[in-house]
């Protein structure tokens, strides 16, 4: 499911190992003194509901394009040595992890504020869908306002 | 012709995933249309949402949005990973 040609953005099914990750993001990169990890998980509850499964859809193709477009962004706008995205699609269940955004560069300041972006933008911009189930039956998640608000944000910081 | 696909809660709303029709719209705009006279399900989340999203060849696109013979658009509600 991961893209040969990017192993900088990844859509899979399987797990991730964030330590693993992280020492292949910065191998060969000395000068890294800063290398800020994000890890999504699956809550059990989600708007006042317990939620006992999740299952992510995406759009192949236009998915991978959407994360390394918001990857380049990062890029432009903060001195970067390298940059890491893995999203998981299909079933989960509460406690596993769905995404990981890792970024390496020279300062932390660099690093969070590229993490924070990447993963705002993700949010609103890359096409993946979540359906829940609960003891009520499945449902897809609705967008939310938060979100859209989150990243909105980042267009005043030019 | 061009290829038509439906992701997420509009696939399941549509009972289809993807489908081929005529490469005969000029625009997106035009092909919602069409789209939208098969019924009310149709044209109450194609045209009358305005949270539906729509990507021609993978890029975020719109009603204005030229299309083409082999084209490929995408319909989907807001997205909600990570």
């Amino acid at each position: 499911m991961a893209d040969a040609q990017n192993p900088f953005v990844r859509v899979q099914t399987e797990d991730f190992d964030l330590s693993t990750e992280v020492n292949w993001l910065r191998n060969e990169h000395a000068d890294v003194g800063a290398v800020v990890a994000f890890v999504g998980t699956v809550r059990d509850i989600n708007e006042g509901d317990d939620v006992q499964q999740l299952e992510l859809e995406h759009y192949p193709g236009m998915t991978e394009k959407a994360l390394e477009n918001i990857r380049q962004q990062a890029h432009q706008r903060w001195a970067l040595e390298s940059s890491l995205i893995i999203h998981r699609i299909g079933k989960m269940q509460p406690k596993d992890q769905i995404v990981l955004v890792a970024v390496a560069s020279r300062h932390r300041e660099n690093a969070f504020e590229a993490a924070h972006f990447i993963m705002d933008y993700l949010k609103t911009n890359a096409p993946f869908w979540k359906k829940e189930w609960t003891p009520d039956g499945e449902r897809w998640v609705d967008a939310r306002l938060s979100d859209e608000q989150a990243m909105q944000r980042w267009l005043n910081k030019a | 012709m061009v290829n038509v696909l439906y992701f997420a809660s509009l696939r399941e709303t549509f009972g289809q995933a993807q489908e081929q029709v005529p490469a005969q719209f000029r625009t997106v705009g035009d092909l919602i249309h069409s789209l939208a006279e098969r019924g009310e399900q149709w044209r109450a989340h194609l045209v009358e949402s305005n949270a539906i999203q729509v990507a021609v060849n993978h890029d975020i696109a719109n009603r204005e949005t030229p299309l083409k013979a082999g084209d490929e658009v995408a319909f989907f509600p807001p997205v909600t990973g990570g």
